[in-house]
């Protein structure tokens, strides 16, 4: 049911007589080029299809979007002017990238807030044994002789998981 | 008359399922045995009932009775038996049967090899499992009802199979997933058992691991062959999109991999318990908030199921009820008195903590990705995309974190690892891994920074890893002799570890030098890719069971020789009306050769996309390799201790407990 | 205090669940235009039922009107014109169209099969004004102002529900303003 209707509508686009049954492939003169072209519409998303970007979907609307970023590119617009001119159409939808701004940040400093607070925690957690030990165990000096016979016995069969 | 029966089944075992959610857990909490003594009997009978139903609808697929609209809808006359055999689970309402089919099969498995468990305790963890197969069946009877039927105007033939599931990848991807999926559930009924019954130690520790492992195992292979199957099956030659769907199947994955780990720490040391405990919970909670994306419509996919927002209700309710009730009795029940311990800053325990803390951020982060869109669009009414460029950019760090600390991390010891030790221990290994990677790099013919860290990470690991066998195998007999000391359970850890390198190392080849061109050509035309050359010899019609096909045919050159001979096609599924096509692809362990027919242009071109793929499969045989070190460390020897040693050690508490008893010598 | 933040998880969990909730029914597919406030872009395309008029933007200046994207073949625009039918002739709603990627003969076998709501009609065979709208699936229905800014946009088949409850309030609140 998925995939279906993206098929079914480039399936009635190509069947009716009067359309041209043309599927564009791009010529570039560099590698550079065709490389810079794959990476743009791999990351602009297809606006009516259920989550692909505009390089695999054979929606109509997907390849006159490819056609407006080859075009672009020939008349030398950069990556930005190419994206600004297909959100000023489609909207911020389009971009697989999220922007960076108020509403994202949260998004995009996540990662680093997760793991640097991570990382604190087991800091954290570390200090707080340490000073457990500091403290003292309460056991008597004989008692904490044994224990650290005990332990270090129980250290060389450790390594097992 | 028989799906009639079907239905009777599924409510049968309902039935079941309640008895089992509360008579054994009446009787742990009274001290009743004979009232634990259903729970197995329960268990079984459930599991017939739920397996007999299953039977009925398969067999109204392979009969092809259209008079039941599930098999209307997703089968036809003229679909191979295999794909309607599989079709039984293409559609919502016969995934949810699976689901259930196998949360039975589990529950059976948990009641027959748990004899050596106290009995209190195993009947607390199969009534908390009885409780989410009664969610699960309610679900699927009142909304999801897979017998229902289309009399009395019974349709002449069916729907057809989506033809990008008539594949042998669907006879195989969804039942490991959902293996995984519900494995999980193990893991959270014995984390619930212990909050209910307050005993959360080591023991509780040892006996979830190895169901936790076996899920987990299930889940990597999954996700795997889902990767793959889009990756030969789409035409595009991608093989991870970050789309939804998949990332729902991730998120268990990561928190998965990550309750492994820690419940490592928790047997060996009976530390960390609370964190073990919400992992556990976790874990089977995103298996679920998976199962709910995926079917209630609430994201945009290409792998979802067709949405339906009155299902969605019903699930995210079930969903709701379940995680909150466990989050509260969490809250209330888990331990917050600190076992006294002492672990020093570069210890094992502090190791795989901090494996914790990346695992459970990128969980996190793809989490907050995936449902980032709908936040914005519930506070702001702004529709923002999420997609693969964001994930990139911030979950290869922490894989690439996670890659390093697992190499150090190797070497350190329980309870304190000296840093002067650790530093130097690491220098030939760094060094070795620093003139690999350079090496690699080379060949491949290219640097770039990502490449760098990926590729130097996978072998980072990688020689860590060998280093570390080669210090465990250090022996007086010799080093096949310390080998063969090794536990199940380490070369369990080794491959799984060696697996992940070798996922690292395909996915940094393959997305940094790999070669993608769309081509057009003509019969006779030929195309570069790398060194590859592609020749198009001939397209013509051909036929198969319910399709026609424009049949391609290519020769593949490397360096002047002919490599093979591909054909892709373009299929025409006649039922259906649509239009899928084929890829062809030259396999081998080191690089693919992909080749996709696109639309034709003009009389006589054609659109080709040619792809060369350095190292794609290592991809998904990584994948097996770690699913293989999964299943290789539940079968060590400490998982088969006999009742008898078992009764002993558990008196001596939960520090003893933990170590391994041998047996026999 | 400790205990507190085993509370933690349930609030984090009740919250993605709320966001959960909102989410069921609504449909992610159906975007907001990017034109909401803008005029609709400069154009210069010929007139369906007249090959040798060009038609550009003042054809919205003057009055509120629906500009509505069509194609002969789009199967839900056939279901949706009886209701344009409707409001074209029954409620005196000013009609624009702009026919979508389709050949003359298409366009006029349609509105020969259904009728012809339209009061003039942008003949788009290649798309460049749609595209430049930002459609991306017919039917799509614009409310352009008086001004030939673009106020609204639908995607999907105009019916009453559609009419009463998004087209109508704001054609009112544009026809007020003007």
């Amino acid at each position: 049911m998925r995939y279906i209707v993206v098929i079914l509508a480039s399936v009635i686009w190509l069947s009716s007589p009067a359309q041209a049954e043309v599927r564009a492939v791009y010529d570039f003169e560099t590698r550079a080029q065709e490389l810079r072209f794959q990476e743009l519409i791999a990351e602009l998303r297809c606006p009516k299809c259920q989550n692909q970007n505009i390089a695999d979907s054979n929606a109509p609307i997907s390849e006159d979007m490819r056609e407006q970023v080859y075009r672009m590119m020939k008349n030398g617009a950069s990556n930005e002017e190419i994206v600004d001119a297909l959100v000023s159409r489609f909207g911020e939808f389009i971009k697989y990238k999220p922007p960076v701004d108020k509403r994202t940040i949260l998004l995009w400093a996540f990662p680093a807030i997760a793991v640097i607070g991570g990382f604190l925690l087991v800091a954290g957690v570390v200090w707080r044994s340490r000073r457990r030990d500091e403290e003292g165990s309460g056991l008597s000096e004989a008692d904490k002789s044994r224990a650290e016979r005990i332990l270090s016995g129980e250290e060389d069969q450790s390594e097992r998981l | 008359m028989y799906p009639e029966l079907g239905q009777l089944a599924l409510i049968l075992a309902l039935l079941l399922a309640v008895l089992l959610s509360v008579v054994p857990l009446a009787g742990a909490l009274t001290g009743r045995d004979s009232l634990q003594a259903f729970a197995r009997p329960l268990a079984s009978g459930m599991f017939v009932f739920v397996g007999l139903a299953f039977a009925i609808l398969t067999h109204a697929f392979l009969t092809d009775d259209f008079s039941v609209a599930y098999v209307a809808n997703n089968s036809n006359s003229l679909l191979p038996w295999y794909f309607k055999f599989s079709a039984v689970w293409g559609g919502h309402e016969g995934s949810l049967l699976l689901w259930i089919l196998m949360l039975s099969g589990w529950i059976l498995a948990v009641a027959t090899f748990s004899r050596k468990l106290p009995t209190v305790m195993i009947s607390q963890v199969l009534s908390v499992l009885g409780m989410v197969a009664v969610g699960f069946m309610l679900f699927i009877i009142v909304t999801s009802n897979p017998f229902d039927r289309l009399l009395p105007n019974i349709p002449a033939d069916g729907r057809d199979l989506n033809p990008l599931l008539q594949d042998i990848g669907l006879i195989i991807h969804p039942p490991m997933l959902y293996m995984g999926y519900v494995g999980f559930s193990v893991a959270f009924a014995f984390a619930i058992a212990a909050l209910i019954n307050g005993r959360l130690d080591a023991a509780w520790a040892r006996w979830s691991r190895p169901w936790t492992t076996v899920a987990w195992s299930f889940l990597t292979i999954g996700i795997a062959l889902g990767s793959w199957w889009a990756y030969y099956e789409l035409g595009w030659g991608g093989w991870w999109f970050w789309d939804p769907v998949e990332n729902a199947s991730l998120l268990p994955w990561l928190s998965g991999t990550a309750l492994m780990h820690s419940l490592a720490v928790t047997e060996k040391r009976g530390v960390f318990k609370s964190w073990t405990v919400l992992l556990a919970i976790i874990t089977f909670s995103l298996s679920l908030l998976g199962t709910f994306l995926v079917r209630s419509g609430v994201l945009t996919s290409v792998h979802a199921f067709a949405s339906d927002p009155e299902r969605g209700k019903f699930l995210l309710m079930l969903l709701g009820i379940t995680i909150l009730a466990s989050l509260v009795l969490y809250a209330f029940r888990a331990p917050v008195v600190h076992v006294r311990s002492r672990y020093g800053s570069l210890s094992r325990e502090i190791f795989l903590l901090l494996n914790n803390v990346l695992l459970v951020s990128a969980t996190m982060l793809v989490a907050i990705g995936t449902l980032y869109p709908l936040v914005l669009d519930y506070l702001q009414e702004e529709k923002l995309s999420v997609g693969e460029p964001f994930f990139n950019m911030t979950f290869s760090p922490l894989a690439i974190a996670a890659g390093l600390l697992l190499g150090a991390g190797i070497f350190s010891r329980w309870k304190k690892t000296d840093g002067g030790w650790l530093a130097r221990k690491l220098l030939w290994p760094l060094a070795i891994s620093v003139l690999a990677t350079a090496a690699v790099m080379i060949g491949y013919g290219g640097f770039t920074p990502w490449a760098f860290a990926g590729l130097f990470t996978a072998i980072w690991v990688t020689v860590a890893t060998f280093w570390d066998i080669r210090d465990k195998s250090a022996s007086r007999k010799g080093r096949l002799q310390g080998l063969k000391r090794q536990s199940r359970s380490y070369w369990g850890m080794v491959l799984g570890h060696l697996g992940v390198a070798m996922v690292m190392a395909g996915a940094t080849v393959v997305s940094n030098y790999g070669i993608e061109r769309d081509v057009r050509m003509v019969p006779g035309d030929s195309a570069m890719a790398g060194d590859y050359r592609l020749v198009f010899t001939d397209i013509g019609q051909r036929s198969g069971p319910n399709y026609t096909s424009q049949y391609g045919s290519f020769d593949l050159f490397l360096d002047g020789e002919k490599v093979s001979e591909l054909h892709p096609e373009k299929r025409n599924y006649t039922v259906g009306m649509s239009m899928m096509t084929e890829a062809d692809i030259d396999a081998g362990l080191f690089r693919d050769v992909f080749v996709a027919i696109g639309e034709r242009i003009g009389d006589n071109a054609w659109a080709i996309r040619l792809q060369y793929k350095p190292l794609i499969r290592w991809l998904w045989l990584g994948a097996l390799v770690m699913a293989i070190g999964g299943f290789l460390a539940i079968s060590d020897k400490r998982y088969r201790i006999r009742v008898r040693k078992e009764a002993v050690s558990e008196t001596q508490g939960p520090q003893t407990s933990g170590k391994p008893v041998e047996v026999t010598p | 205090m400790k205990r507190l933040f085993m509370f933690l998880p349930l609030l984090v969990a009740l919250g993605v669940g709320v966001f959960l909730f909102a989410g069921l029914g609504k449909d992610p597919t159906k975007l907001e235009s990017a034109l909401i406030g803008k005029p609709v872009p400069e154009f210069s395309l010929p007139s369906l039922k007249n090959p040798e008029q060009t038609l550009d933007t003042s054809v919205f200046k003057g009055q509120v009107s629906l500009l509505n994207v069509w194609a002969e073949w789009c199967p839900s625009c056939w279901e949706e014109h009886e209701y344009l039918m409707h409001l074209a002739n029954d409620k005196g709603v000013r009609i624009v169209g702009l026919n979508y990627k389709d050949t003359r003969e298409a366009a006029f076998r349609f509105l020969n099969s259904l009728g012809n709501p339209y009061e003039t009609i942008i003949f788009d065979s290649e798309g460049s004004l749609g595209f430049d709208l930002g459609v991306y699936g017919a039917p799509e229905t614009y409310v352009i102002d008086a001004e030939g800014v673009v106020r609204f946009r639908h995607v999907g088949v105009v019916n009453q529900k559609v009419w009463e409850e998004g087209l109508l309030p704001v054609i009112n609140q544009a026809k007020g303003e003007s």
